[in-house]
């Protein structure tokens, strides 16, 4: 079966900085994985690079198969929530219809099936009676509902979500994570970086350990180990870090073979 | 062009072209503002100033003096030039956009007196190049007009098309990326956009003023509505009356000398200044308004809260007390007292037995209970819920008690198990019953 995605040795730099060093990976379809590992590691920087907001520098990026450009469609992304205005004068309906922006292109104007689309995005995630709503005027559970709502709305196969459970009350987090199980029952695969690992092994099937390398990727309960967790959280790796970073400095190119 | 055939006046002349780059920078403006980027028009008008220099230069040596064209095509190339070089400061320097803008701005604009003083040769006449510095309708020609119409025209379309994808871009950029959209190609096609609409705008308000007419507008609309689309509406409508106004004033007050670009400005600063007080949600005067209404509610259920404490022992909540009694209570002057009641009986909550005895009416009583229960179910919520000690929740309730909404107290009720009596032993009234 072809992998929902696949990495084959994504490097990426950042601000002259190396974040992310030869990434391989295939999540096979159907998965809710989490992505762990310490601040600082490249979490976010690894699903925006994936989704071509970062460049990479070398290595490469499928998606079911394909390069990312011809499969763009097929995935949805979730901001961290503080990464936009909420003063932003649009409506909770008007940030749901975004998420059929993609396939509508940039021209052509949203029309029934969209309204249909945006409107039952937001009743799954419980918001539809917000739908006039200025966004400002809510909480952050119900803001990060929204952008849950906008990406149901994408109506994708792959999802990228950035830290959905931060700062959201526990009512929030409860209902997210039976709605991302949902997803999965119905055969989408979703990527979730998460910052918590009390609720790591409960919430994810799959688990990636990053720490600007990949320490280990696959079932939860064959990754989520002692012995693995101390390599991804010690201290090793700052070595690593530190000279990469000296070495940028002195614009001598690193090497990571 | 129509406009030939109707000959128009001067007067009609500036009135049209304010009324276009009115409707203009509104238009840009709600970008600007909702991008917050107020400080890049700004920048823009003043760099742009080498390229209007050079425009002139050009059209002079080309024996066509003063073609709009030439110049609004060199003004807008130095000014898209100008964001380049702030964005490289930014990138490759410590410095952050603050400084950059700062540099630019006073830098180029430095480059364009220089420019202006040192090719005077070069030109025709520099007499036009003022009107750009100061803004002078009066000089505006019938090229210049059909200029701005067509600009006008152009621009309006173009972000008409593109106003989905620059709503989403203003908003998200990172999502609108994630989704295939062009985003640089969206945001180049944008500051090219607001660069030439600073440009044509200038020659009407001058680089200093030009970033009110983008700015001011698109503000005040801002405070009125929530909403993307009616905010740009309004901001159109707030530019184009500021513009027509604007010079309308100027020409007709010829007495006072007012400058197009000073008049324009100075309504649609009236403009923000009226919607500042009278705005209906975010507006000074409906917020003291608001204040008032709450100060004037506290007041009136701590009246009705102390005569209810009063007869509350009697058992029965409408026995009469004494105005005494009541000045008592509070350890008010006999005149505040009197005042207070005053007050409570226009409102019909009390109704006087005779000279000294009064009484609570239903609707009174009604209040009355609410604000208690309130105080005692806050008083019972901290100390059985939040672990608060029995002594120290009153202040608290004191406040409380006059927010609290229903759907608020049904939920305290659910949560305590719906409670007859507070942590000091008192009962809870239920003001549904009465």
């Amino acid at each position: 079966m072809i992998p929902a995605l696949e990495t084959h040795d994504l490097t990426v730099t950042y601000h002259k900085r190396p974040v992310l060093y030869g990434v391989d990976l295939a999540i096979p379809e159907g998965n809710l994985v989490g992505i762990i590992g310490p601040n600082g590691a490249g979490k976010s920087t690894f699903i925006k690079s994936v989704m071509g907001v970062i460049p990479t520098v070398g290595g490469w990026v499928k998606v079911f198969g394909k390069p990312l450009k011809e499969n763009i469609t097929r995935v949805g992304y979730v901001p961290q929530r503080g990464s936009v205005d909420w003063d932003f004068p649009v409506t909770v309906m008007d940030v749901a219809l975004q998420g059929t922006y993609g396939k509508l292109g940039m021209f052509r104007r949203v029309g029934k099936k969209e309204r249909m689309l945006a409107e039952e995005a937001l009743d799954k995630v419980g918001m539809l009676p917000y739908a006039k709503r200025q966004i400002g005027n809510l909480s952050g559970g119900q803001q990060q509902r929204v952008f849950l709502a906008r990406a149901i709305a994408q109506d994708s196969d792959l999802y990228f979500m950035d830290e959905p459970f931060v700062g959201v009350d526990a009512a929030t987090e409860s209902a997210i994570i039976s709605l991302l199980q949902d997803m999965r029952e119905n055969g989408k695969t979703v990527v979730v970086v998460h910052h918590d690992l009390q609720t790591a092994p409960e919430y994810f099937d799959m688990l990636m350990l990053l720490n600007m390398r990949l320490l280990a990727f696959g079932k939860t309960e064959d990754v989520f180990t002692k012995e693995l967790l101390q390599k991804t959280y010690g201290g090793g790796l700052t070595i690593l870090s530190e000279i990469a970073t000296a070495a940028a400095k002195e614009n001598v190119k690193a090497s990571h073979d | 062009m129509i406009i030939d055939t109707l000959a128009l006046t001067l007067i009609h002349k500036a009135l049209l072209a304010s009324a276009l780059l009115g409707l203009m920078c509104g238009v840009l403006g709600t970008f600007v503002v909702v991008r917050r980027i107020s400080l890049v028009g700004d920048a823009i008008s003043h760099a742009v100033l080498p390229g209007v220099v050079l425009g002139f230069v050009i059209s002079s040596q080309l024996g066509d003096p003063r073609n709009p064209w030439i110049i609004f095509g060199s003004a807008t190339i130095v000014g898209l030039i100008s964001m380049i070089v702030v964005r490289q400061i930014i990138a490759t320097t410590r410095l952050k956009a603050d400084a950059a803008l700062g540099i630019v701005l006073s830098g180029f604009f430095g480059i364009g007196l220089f420019m202006k003083r040192s090719m005077l040769d070069l030109m025709d006449s520099a007499g036009g190049l003022d009107s750009f510095l100061f803004g002078n309708m009066a000089t505006i020609s019938e090229t210049d007009l059909q200029a701005v119409v067509i600009v006008g025209v152009v621009l309006t379309t173009l972000v008409l098309l593109l106003m989905r994808p620059f709503i989403l871009v203003s908003f998200d950029s990172l999502f609108a990326e994630t989704l295939g959209y062009p985003v640089k190609l969206l945001n180049l096609v944008f500051y090219t956009l607001l660069t030439i609409t600073i440009v044509v705008s200038l020659q009407a308000v001058g680089v200093v003023l030009v970033s009110a007419m983008l700015i001011i507008p698109a503000a005040t609309a801002y405070l009125l509505t929530d909403r993307k689309i009616h905010m740009m509406l309004l901001s159109m409508f707030f530019g184009a009356g500021a513009g027509v106004s604007g010079s309308f004033i100027s020409a007709s007050v010829s007495s006072a000398n007012i400058a197009n670009g000073a008049a324009m400005t100075l309504v649609a600063a009236s403009f923000f200044f009226i919607t500042c007080l009278l705005a209906p949600r975010h507006g000074i005067v409906a917020k003291w308004l608001k204040s008032k209404r709450q100060r004037h509610k506290v007041t009136t259920e701590n009246a009705l809260k102390a005569i209810y404490k009063l007869v509350e022992p009697t058992g029965d909540p409408r026995s009469a007390i004494t105005i005494n009694d009541y000045q008592t209570e509070r350890r008010l002057e006999t005149a505040e007292a009197k005042l207070q009641l005053k007050a409570l009986k226009q409102q019909q909550h009390i109704e006087y037995l005779d000279k000294q005895q009064l009484t609570l009416t239903p609707d009174g009583l009604k209040v009355a209970q609410t604000v208690v229960r309130n105080h005692r179910l806050w008083e019972l919520y901290l100390t059985s819920q939040a672990n608060y000690q029995a002594d120290h929740v009153h202040d608290d309730a004191e406040l409380i008690e006059h927010l609290l909404d229903e759907e608020t107290v049904r939920q305290l009720e659910a949560e305590l198990n719906f409670p007859t009596t507070d942590p000091h032993g008192m009962p809870i009234p239920r003001p549904e019953a009465s």
